[in-house]
């Protein structure tokens, strides 16, 4: 599979895309925010560096989940009240995408399902039950988040974010459900909770004594 | 770094970052990389908001409010479950039950690529802690303060305890926004050597799954000088020491039941139960001393030395004979002397047909080397009885059934004591909950 190859038209420096689906991706010589578009890529802004945050893992980083070994091509970091998290924008091997998050240590993986008929922001409350592909999910948390940053390639564009509201979902198994109101549009994702062990990723980062 | 230096593959590297308290600019220590929400001066105590640049003051004390000291250092590591984690937080906190305050120890541990994993300690009883990902599942019939079980991951945990905690007093970093004096209610469920908590605060709600460790294992685990401190009492999901060995000592003691019914059956089979002697002897009426005394024929007993049965029936009816025997070895000239006295008498009265005695009897003489034997008889009646028949028969090597009753009483007495040491440990687990068992004695009077 070869890899869809681009220049950077701020700055010059070569693009390659991990994924040929990938829509967004920044620079990183210059940190330019690039969106594809037929022929070529624009840039639509400038990342302010990232906050230092304390993800183990980092673009490139390799892992294995279901069956299918993925690598890390890009991530959108979010904060909140109580810290930061990371949804580490993940390619499988199948060509498919999914979501690795990392929230404080806790990991899991995520899939976007289509769906039709999701609570508006405004419906949702803590305790609240939904059924999605014949699963009880239960809200446990209604999130307002900062968006802080992106790095890397993203199936969408994901750049002009301040505030966005984030609602978790838990069930009775290591299932969960995100429900996303950064668009107009709602957007569902399904997972699940995985042990650090069980993905067995490599390329990790590094932590000065440990 | 500036924008145009290449930056990929080389993230910034960690470390502990070196800050300054606001308030009395002692040195504060940052080990969870960023994870830290809560960090406390390690001089004043004040708690700072470690996601500030600026560790804005979120709580100051007046007054020093920790004389807490953990029992395990904050920076030490140790290894749980094979993974390293570092003590970065501590925490006190307290319950009042009765009128009466309960103080109980929770350490931060942190991994970098684990994340977070908790210790409790209450008076010696340690629990090693994590939070779960899966919600348990309460009874729906019941609310609040009266759940009777969790269901988490397909075992039932019973309520034991929901009582109100507060924390009291903080060291280190802690990855959520901690405070003194916040308030939770915590209930509890055990299924012993776990513990399922359910902890409310006014903003969520969380469940973590303890299981019990002993302090030996976490000195060990830290490698922590001395010993550590003894525990008091038994604690709520502290495994029984006993209660895994009821099962298998119920489970042994059915298979050495089996083993001796095995046994007695093979025995049963194995043994010869060869007929040495059988002859029939008559004592004539009227004559109270019958013939004296008089020797049977010379009989063998073979093989190992063993027990002999000598089985007499006779034909008594309203009357009775007293046999005195002798069973003598003609090579040694040992004797083993017994009296078997048969009577049965029967009748009709005014309460219907009654009868008392039997006319038969089975004696065993135990351990009996092999060898040429010979019985004396001696039997005895009344004056005037009737003619009375009697038949003696000698049986060699017959298995004996007493041994096994000896046997099974040896195997259920210690059963039956490890059962009740672990019902007594139950009680003494459960009379600390909220369902304190009944009192053993119950007294009818009141």
């Amino acid at each position: 599979m070869t890899k869809p190859v681009s220049n950077c038209p701020n700055c010059g420096a070569r693009i390659i895309f991990q994924w040929s689906s990938s829509v967004q991706t920044v620079c990183e010589y210059c940190k330019s925010i690039l969106v594809r578009t037929d022929v070529d890529l624009t840039k639509v802004g400038q990342v302010a560096d990232l906050p230092q945050d304390s993800s183990p893992i980092q673009i490139n980083t390799q892992g294995q989940f279901a069956n299918n070994s993925f690598v890390v091509a890009g991530r959108i970091l979010y904060e909140f009240e109580q810290g930061g998290w990371n949804e580490w924008h993940i390619v499988m091997n199948d060509g498919t995408s999914a979501w690795l998050s990392d929230a404080q240590n806790d990991y899991g993986i995520s899939k976007p399902l289509p769906a039709a008929n999701l609570p508006a922001a405004a419906q949702i409350q803590v305790g609240q039950q939904q059924i999605w592909n014949g699963q009880n999910y239960t809200v446990s948390v209604i999130t307002p988040a900062n968006y802080r940053g992106v790095q890397g390639e993203l199936p969408f564009q994901y750049w002009d974010k301040t505030v966005v509201t984030l609602v978790d979902l838990r069930s009775n198994t290591r299932k969960f459900a995100t429900l996303d109101y950064s668009d107009e549009q709602p957007a569902l994702y399904l997972g699940e909770f995985v042990e650090f062990d069980d993905l067995r990723l490599k390329n990790l980062r590094t932590f000065e004594g440990w | 770094m500036g924008t145009g230096a290449p930056t990929s593959g080389a993230p910034p590297k960690p470390e502990v970052k070196a800050l300054q308290c606001p308030k009395c600019g002692a040195a504060i220590e940052l080990r969870s990389f960023g994870h830290a929400v809560s960090v406390v001066c390690s001089g004043c105590h004040s708690i700072l908001d470690a996601k500030d640049p600026n560790l804005q003051i979120l709580q100051e004390f007046q007054r020093i409010t920790a004389d807490v000291a953990p029992l395990i250092p904050l920076g030490t590591r140790g290894k749980i479950r094979g993974t390293d984690f570092e003590i970065i937080g501590y925490q006190r906190r307290s319950t009042t039950v009765e009128g009466i305050d309960y103080s109980w120890s929770e350490y931060v541990l942190f991994n970098p690529y684990k994340g977070f994993r908790y210790l409790t300690e209450y008076n010696g009883h340690w629990n090693d802690v994590t939070v779960c990902k899966e919600v348990p599942i309460l009874d729906p019939r019941l609310e609040s303060t009266s759940f009777s079980s969790a269901n988490y991951l397909g075992e039932v945990y019973k309520h034991f305890q929901t009582s109100g905690a507060k924390t009291t007093s903080v060291l280190g970093e802690f990855p959520w926004q901690v405070r003194v004096g916040e308030a939770a209610v915590v209930t509890d469920f055990i299924h012993p050597p776990r513990v399922l908590s359910r902890e409310k605060s006014t903003e969520e709600v969380s469940w973590s799954l303890g299981e019990y460790m002993y302090g030996r294992d976490v000195w060990s685990a830290f490698h922590l000088p001395g010993s550590p401190p003894a525990a008091v009492g038994v604690f709520e999901n502290q495994p029984s020491p006993a209660s895994t060995d009821v099962k298998k000592t119920w489970a042994a003691f059915a298979g050495f039941v089996f083993f001796l019914l095995l046994l007695l059956v093979a025995f049963d089979l194995a043994s010869q139960k060869d007929i040495a002697l059988n002859a029939s002897y008559t004592l004539k009426p009227g004559e109270p001393k019958g013939e004296a005394s008089f020797v049977t024929d010379v009989f063998e007993l073979k093989g190992r030395t063993s027990d002999v049965e000598l089985t007499t029936s006779t034909n008594v009816n309203n009357a009775w004979i007293y046999l005195n025997y002798a069973l003598i070895n003609q090579d040694t000239g040992e004797a083993w002397d017994f009296g078997r006295e048969m009577s049965y008498y029967h009748g009709y009265d005014g309460d219907g047909s009654w009868s008392e005695g039997s006319a038969n009897d089975t004696v065993t003489i135990p351990t009996i080397p092999s060898g040429h034997y010979y019985l004396r008889i001696e039997p005895e009646s009344e004056s005037g009885h009737p003619q009375i028949v009697y038949q003696v028969v000698v049986k060699r090597d017959v298995p004996v059934l007493r041994i096994y009753g000896v046997g099974l009483l040896a195997l259920l007495i210690p059963a039956i004591i490890i059962t009740w040491r672990s019902m007594g440990f139950e009680r003494a687990r459960w009379s600390e909950s909220d369902h304190p068992p009944a009192p053993i004695l119950q007294r009818e009077d009141n």
